[in-house]
């Protein structure tokens, strides 16, 4: 049989709601990971109430859910290694860097997530 | 009566909207991702302030903690699941979904 050529796409996901409150983030997160066992060109962007995902300090016993923050730390493993954060999005709901998450980030302006947006082949919104 | 709001105030206005109706003393309470508001230094903490002058402001723990807000707006009351069940028995709930 022949083997298929795998297609490697330029992807974003783009992480636009808080977590806990609906599953669309934990949900993105579970795409993330499969689409990496593709071989993908993966970036996740974190925009709007996204950026409470990344949120240090979360603890889901009280709502009696299991929480998905520590997989973050793991996506490096899985070679997803482009994390952005939205710079504005923060400020506005008065984040700071420090108050993120422990992993590798990368802090950007609007601008600059819009230009990343315009060079994916293939965007998710989550 | 008791207003309960659960949705980000970042991206609805029913946080705004509940207390355009809520009247003179009546308690709002915070939940699920409407607790995001509760974080100090955000652009809705001046609204959360203004109303905390006519309406007591309430904020559930379980939901704050899951989320990791922690630098909580001065004046926004911290209630437990038991908490909530009390305020609960004491007030008509108008749910402001």
């Amino acid at each position: 049989m022949e083997e298929e050529e795998l297609v490697q796409k330029k992807m974003m996901f783009v992480m636009r709601k808080a977590p806990h409150g609906t599953i669309y983030s934990y949900e993105g997160l579970e795409v993330v990971l499969i689409t990496a066992a593709y071989d993908q060109d993966i970036s996740m962007a974190f925009i709007d109430d996204g950026v409470f995902v990344l949120k240090n300090d979360q603890d889901t016993t009280g709502i009696g859910i299991k929480g998905f923050m520590k997989t973050y730390f793991a996506l490096e493993d899985y070679e997803v290694e482009k994390l952005y954060a939205c710079n504005e999005s923060l400020a506005e709901r008065g984040l700071k860097k420090e108050d993120l998450i422990d992993v590798n980030i990368q802090f950007m302006n609007r601008s600059e997530i819009a230009k990343l947006m315009e060079e994916q082949e293939v965007l998710f919104p989550f | 009566m008791l207003f309960t709001v659960n949705k980000s105030p970042f991206t609805t206005n029913n946080l705004s909207s509940c207390l355009e109706f809520a009247g003179d003393k009546d308690p709002i309470l915070l939940y699920e991702d409407a607790v995001l508001g509760a974080q100090q230094g955000s652009k809705i903490e001046s609204t959360l302030k203004t109303a905390m002058q006519k309406n007591p402001i309430y904020a559930l723990k379980e939901d704050l903690d899951a989320r990791g807000i922690k630098n909580i707006i001065a004046g926004i009351q911290v209630i437990t699941y038991d908490g909530f069940v009390d305020l609960v028995e004491k007030h008509k709930v108008n749910p402001w979904l």
